[in-house]
């Protein structure tokens, strides 16, 4: 609780962080009620009000069938946190796991772990997602097991160094010496020490996660319409970006905003977990 | 090693004990052979305190993690109670891991950051099941009471406690298992003056209490003149003297052990460090030069770049160890 503490502490002195902060933390409120807040149903047609400009009727505007933007954006910011939160879930689980075995036991299983990741890496990871995804079934859920597992190199890379560095460490030969099983040894005295890179990698994931849902939605891979995503909805937009400017400008603000505040979370949150600031904190 | 063991109780025997490392520089260049140990042998009787001496890079510390079986030698045995620790597996080696114990020399390095000393001192508690759930945090209590730390510190971290504390914390965890030995791997040298002192009483008294043993291994003379039974005096991965503490401080065979008393700084006081009083009488021997790269390990005796008594042989025979009036020495003077 003291380290929470701490942590705290020290995010909340970095202000664009703690700004990142509360964004998110709106961004979330907010998909999580929007069936409560939405002024609108997100997919209920209304001809009368085909692609109208922001107003007092739709604060947002209407897309080409009359749909409200507003209503569609809250709904769609619902996607992009599933999908970020899933996505950047199933990489760090699949990250740590194969980055902790490769820099715990070294030598051959290492080589062959980190082969694996370079060649994962060698893919152009966006074609890769596009070429499974036109194989399998477009569900948001095959989205965001692709996205996880075409995005684990990095943390996995991450935890490897962090374990291949801490494991030379006196505490980790301290606790092999009273008798510490492997297990535990990975577990409870490397992996902790190790999570602070895997955090700040994971808020940064998350952004990355967004972007690339938003990007395959975009091209019509991803959310299928009537469903709105952020994504989709700058398909529509792009189609009619002449006649109108908010279909276009809003789901990429909203873009913007959210991958924005990831990123600033992601920075406050490496300085915060860096136990060195605290040494220096002490004195 | 006959003549002085003293002992016939032996707790820990080690056998020409040899640890090469492989550096590699580049892909295309040759790697080269590091001797960090090279054919080390001594032993250690019940209740006895065995000091490795020696500058720094002559393999103490690599000893230290072969003997406690962090590392593999490349060969030689540790014998434990009659048993090599290198084939010891299941139970055997559970009580191993119970019986020695390791100090580090820095007490920063060697608390896990991310726990707090209640976790720390407990952990050995839980893994060899020495007490009950309940009566954990009591115990725990009473190892740090042993060690002169008070219970108010359970709850914080070694980033918020001194060095000498950490230092206690890890005697405390080290002590939890009731250890047959410990080694001291330069516990002091990462201290302040005043408080080695501290924690030097602190570990005699704890030998005392439970019939310790240990492998102390330092570069501090003055530390163990006072603490030790026997000396090993380590030069470039080999012991080149091994004697009683007694009579190796009152007439130093080897030059290079010679040379190191004569090295230290001289402080005009009696108790700890009478010794000094004695060598002034020696003709002040200045130690020349850097320790050589034990990659590239002189011909020869490997002290003879920087012997004052080098003569003809040294650069080119080894030196072997020879038993000299109860106690060994490798130098051709013998």
């Amino acid at each position: 609780m003291r380290l929470l503490f701490i942590i705290g502490k020290r995010f909340s002195q970095n202000r664009l962080s703690l700004i990142g902060a509360f964004i998110v933390f709106l961004l979330i409120t907010i998909s999580l009620s929007a069936p409560f807040i939405t002024p609108y149903n997100p997919t209920t047609i209304d001809v009368h009000n085909v692609l109208s400009p922001p107003g007092r009727e739709h604060l947002l505007g209407t897309d080409e069938l009359g749909r409200d933007l507003l209503s569609r954006i809250i709904w769609g910011s619902r996607v992009s946190l599933k999908v970020g939160f899933i996505a950047v879930g199933i990489a760090i689980t699949a990250g740590i796991i194969i980055g902790a075995i490769a820099g715990f036991y070294g030598g051959l299983i290492d080589n062959i772990l980190m082969r694996f990741v370079d060649i994962m890496l060698a893919f152009p990871t966006f074609f890769l997602i596009l070429a499974v995804i036109s194989v399998l079934e477009q569900s948001i859920f095959t989205i965001m097991v692709v996205i996880g597992l075409t995005n684990w190199m990095d943390v996995a890379r991450l935890v490897r160094a962090e374990f291949l560095s801490l494991k030379e460490k006196d505490f980790v030969a301290a606790a092999r010496a009273i008798g510490a099983s492997d297990k535990s040894l990975i577990f409870s005295h490397i992996l902790p020490n190790a999570l602070s890179p895997v955090f700040v990698a994971a808020t940064f994931g998350v952004a990355g996660a967004i972007l690339i849902e938003s990007g395959l939605s975009f091209l019509g891979l991803g959310v299928q319409p009537p469903e709105p995503s952020w994504g989709n909805i700058l398909t529509s937009g792009k189609d009619n970006i002449e006649v109108a400017w908010w279909l276009s400008l809003f789901p990429g603000l909203a873009i913007l905003i959210t991958v924005l505040s990831y990123n600033l979370v992601g920075e406050g949150l490496r300085d915060a977990l860096d136990p060195r600031l605290w040494e220096a904190e002490r004195h | 090693m006959h003549q002085i063991r003293g002992n016939k109780l032996e707790t820990l025997k080690v056998d020409s004990l040899r640890k090469y490392f492989f550096t590699k520089k580049g892909l295309m260049t040759r790697s080269l052979l590091l001797k960090a140990v090279d054919g080390v042998a001594f032993s250690i009787g019940e209740d006895k305190i065995f000091a490795l001496v020696g500058e720094s890079g002559c393999g103490k510390s690599t000893v230290a993690r072969l003997v406690v079986g962090l590392i593999q030698p490349t060969s030689g045995k540790v014998l434990f109670q009659g048993k090599n620790i290198f084939e010891m597996n299941g139970d055997d080696l559970k009580r191993f891991r119970k019986s020695v114990q390791i100090i580090f020399q820095d007490p920063f390095a060697s608390l896990n950051p991310r726990k707090s000393i209640m976790d720390t001192v407990s952990e050995p508690l839980k893994i060899h099941k020495i007490v009950g759930k309940k009566s954990l945090k009591d115990k725990v209590i009473e190892l740090l009471s042993k060690v002169g730390l008070g219970s108010d510190l359970l709850h914080r971290y070694p980033h918020e406690l001194s060095g000498g504390q950490r230092q206690r914390v890890c005697i405390a965890r080290v002590i939890a298992v009731s250890p047959q030995l410990i080694v001291a791997d330069e516990p002091l040298s990462a201290l302040d003056i005043s408080i080695q002192a501290q924690i030097l009483n602190l570990l005699n008294e704890l030998k005392k209490e439970y019939r310790l043993s240990f492998l102390f291994i330092s570069h501090d003379l003055k530390v163990v003149h006072y603490f030790s039974d026997t000396i090993g005096v380590m030069y470039l991965g080999k012991i080149v003297e091994y004697a009683k503490t007694e009579d190796l401080f009152n007439k130093p065979f080897h030059p290079y052990t010679e040379v190191l008393l004569s090295s230290a700084p001289v402080i005009p006081t009696s108790g700890l460090w009478s010794y000094t009083s004695r060598i002034t009488h020696h003709a002040l021997h200045i130690i020349q030069g850097e320790v050589p790269s034990p990659i590239d390990i002189p011909p020869g005796c490997p002290f003879h770049t920087r012997c004052p008594k080098r003569f003809d042989p040294c650069n080119k025979i080894v030196p072997q160890l020879k038993e000299i009036k109860g106690r060994l020495v490798s130098c051709h003077l013998f």
